[in-house]
């Protein structure tokens, strides 16, 4: 399957894509990562020096509170934004590519939703479940979320456009989130779930991130070796079915990588919208529509996102903390509605 | 001959119709009572009636008439204005999914309610009466923000569009309703959050008397603009074609559903989908004839906010789950019905 894929793409007309700047962007793009996530690890309710930051990363002291907090809080935090940006935002990526859908997001299309749920039938009925099985359940319950959509979405009279879609992704997010909150209500669960709401990475420990970490590390892997794929899934399916893509396996394994992605960061932060569908357009802004670098550069710059989004989160007010969801739908609502006004033709 | 035949079966319909009215009128009725009834201390239907008539003891007359009571009757008067603003919407708009919650219009009165909550405790008579002029205020310019970002020359209001634009205005204001009461003290964080289920706060007789003049003041204008809606639900050309000032009705009603959601949405809180879901059922039973659309749009929302309330109240006790989550977990998958009828172009 790999050969006539490749010797099939150079037949193609040359993809508009500006390797370059990608890696540009890479190697820029995790240069201010990891400068940002010093700046998450020394900013809070307890000011630290960067200088502090790093003797407590290098050279670790037991004794001293500030390393402590550091250790036991804040890096765990970090981390996490930075795993929960890159998946969501790949996510959103590999969405956007295989449903040639411009509105495409796992926070909009339900999956989101669907984990959420489960995580709170969980809590409400198996409250002694481990976090790795809360994963799991995540897992279905953004599986069911995502068929519910695209089924839904299938069965309409004239197809599946992308702006039904959307509606019907928005929906069903308000029908999932609607039973979670009366389940979160009426059981009394609302503290544990309260995280879910707004989505935000305060409670994390380093548990949770041990759990989390391997499936979104194992996603972002599928992810970049199924980017050549989705590129010419991208041109269209008949397309690539012409130039020796088995469409359907590569669309079942997309499915698989995106479900793994979504699931696993809403297990650990809650939903977080919108950065699964602002962070590829500007990557495919910048480095053209090859997901061969769409998708690496959407990883990076999602993890910016996420990690600075939370940097302001704790700076707006201190010290209480606003809903990095909510931040972040205050960016990414202005831009849906561009994108609303843009693709209209399609609709 | 068949002029009278024709005129036979329209009033044959109309009697049909008018009974639907009735059968609906008397479900309020029923529900009404039932709810009377039920909530965390049941009174039995002995109990109610005789402590409506003035023969109840002090416990009884407190809960009938301090707590029950207004808040039925506030359910109920939503249920209508929310039925009959979707009602309106739709005709004019034309569009099957139009709703005051869906379009985003409840979160921009709410935004505004919200706001004034959060810095004036709404404790002073004269601020229970500002509130739904200061929801008007958010509806309308909600609504102008919808109409603007959704119209594109040449191509007018394509419905899809349209409710897309409202969904992310709504996750947008209710994200900015939140980024700004984090600033608040904890009691008006969760006031912002119960807003937001759609739970109905405004549970005393003040809040009776700010919403009334609303609903009695805009139902007749909606009424006695039935006519004019029915024409205007045929299309642009059409309308103008049959002697319709188009541009104006339709900013008059528009108007006017803006306003009834606002007022709503001031003591109601942000329920969506009643505005969907009541004309579209109402128009199954009786037609969509405008003249007995409307009554029966409005006592189908007043039915459908009033059973959700009180399953709210009853079955779900004693935790309360808001009636707002009731009203969306029975209008969400009507909604994706509709969806996935209409077809693409329409």
């Amino acid at each position: 399957m790999e050969h006539p894929a490749q010797s099939a793409e150079n037949r193609l007309p040359p993809l508009r894509s500006r390797p370059l700047a990608a890696t540009l962007i890479i190697v820029l793009g995790l240069a201010a990562l990891v400068l940002c996530l010093g700046l998450s690890v020394s900013v809070g309710a307890a000011s630290i020096k960067l200088t502090t930051v790093w003797e407590a990363v290098f050279r670790f002291n037991g004794d001293l509170t500030s390393h402590q907090i550091i250790r036991e809080l804040r890096l765990p935090r970090a981390l996490a934004g930075a795993l929960v940006g890159a998946a969501f935002a790949t996510a959103g990526a590999i969405m956007q590519g295989m449903t040639r859908n411009p509105l495409a997001d796992p926070g909009l299309l339900g999956i989101n939703a669907g984990a959420g749920l489960a995580l709170a039938l969980c809590f409400a009925f198996y409250p002694s479940l481990s976090f790795n099985g809360l994963i799991g359940f995540s897992f279905i319950g953004a599986a069911l979320g995502a068929a519910l959509v695209f089924g839904i979405g299938s069965a309409s009279r004239g197809g599946l456009t992308p702006a039904k879609l959307a509606l019907a992704g928005a929906t069903v997010m308000a029908l999932l989130n609607s039973l979670s909150e009366a389940i979160s209500i009426h059981f009394r669960i609302g503290q544990q779930l309260a995280f879910w709401y707004a989505g935000g990475m305060a409670g994390i420990k380093w548990s949770q991130l041990a759990y989390m970490a391997p499936w979104i590390v194992v996603g972002l892997f599928g992810a970049i070796a199924l980017s050549r794929s989705i590129t010419l899934l991208s041109l269209g399916e008949e397309t690539a079915a012409g130039l020796g893509v088995r469409t359907g396996l590569v669309k079942l394994l997309a499915v698989v990588v995106v479900l793994v992605l979504a699931g696993s960061s809403v297990a650990a932060v809650g939903s977080i919208g919108f950065v699964g569908l602002v962070i590829p357009h500007i990557s495919r802004f910048l480095v053209g529509v090859n997901y061969k670098w769409i998708i690496p550069c959407s990883a990076v710059l999602g993890s910016l996102l996420i990690v600075l989004a939370d940097i302001a989160a704790r700076m707006i007010n201190p010290p209480s903390e606003t809903p990095v969801g909510a931040l972040i739908a205050l960016i990414g609502v202005p831009f849906f509605l561009y994108l609303v006004r843009r693709v209209r033709r399609e609709m | 001959m068949e002029r009278n035949l024709l005129r036979q079966s329209s009033r044959r319909r109309a009697a049909r119709a008018w009974t639907w009215i009735g059968v609906l009128a008397l479900l309020v009725i029923a529900v009404f009572i039932v709810s009377m009834n039920s909530g965390y201390t049941r009174l039995s239907p002995g109990e109610v009636f005789r402590t409506l008539f003035g023969g109840g003891n002090a416990n009884q007359n407190l809960i009938l008439f301090q707590f029950r009571l207004p808040r039925i009757v506030i359910t109920v008067l939503l249920g209508a204005g929310l039925a009959l603003s979707g009602c309106i919407l739709q005709g004019i708009t034309r569009n099957a999914l139009a709703d005051p919650g869906i379009l985003g219009i409840n979160s921009g009165a709410g935004l505004m309610v919200v706001l004034y909550v959060a810095f004036y405790p709404v404790t002073k008579l004269g601020s229970v009466f500002l509130l739904p002029c200061l929801a008007l205020v958010g509806a309308l310019a909600t609504a102008a923000l919808i109409y603007a970002l959704a119209r594109k020359r040449g191509e007018g209001l394509s419905p899809t569009r349209m409710v897309l634009v409202g969904i992310a205005l709504a996750s947008g204001i209710s994200a900015a309703m939140i980024v700004l009461t984090i600033r608040l003290s904890p009691d008006q964080y969760q006031f912002v959050q119960t807003w937001l289920a759609g739970s109905i706060y405004g549970t005393n007789w003040k809040f009776v008397l700010a919403l009334l003049p609303w609903l009695a003041v805009l139902i007749p204008y909606v009424l006695l603009k039935a006519k004019a809606l029915n024409v205007l639900s045929l299309g642009d050309a059409l309308a103008t074609g049959l002697g319709a000032r188009t541009e104006r009705e339709r900013l008059g009603l528009l108007a006017a559903s803006v306003a009834l959601a606002g007022a709503c949405v001031a003591v109601g809180g942000g329920i969506s989908f009643v505005g969907l879901i009541a004309p579209h059922l109402a128009r199954q039973l009786v037609g969509s004839r405008h003249q007995v659309l409307i009554p029966a749009a409005a006592l189908t929302g007043s039915l459908l906010v009033i059973a959700a309330d009180t399953v709210s109240r009853s079955i779900l006790q004693p935790s309360g789950v808001p009636t707002g989550i009731v009203v969306t977990v029975i209008g969400a998958p009507y909604f994706l019905y509709l969806l996935a009828r209409t077809k693409s172009k329409a």
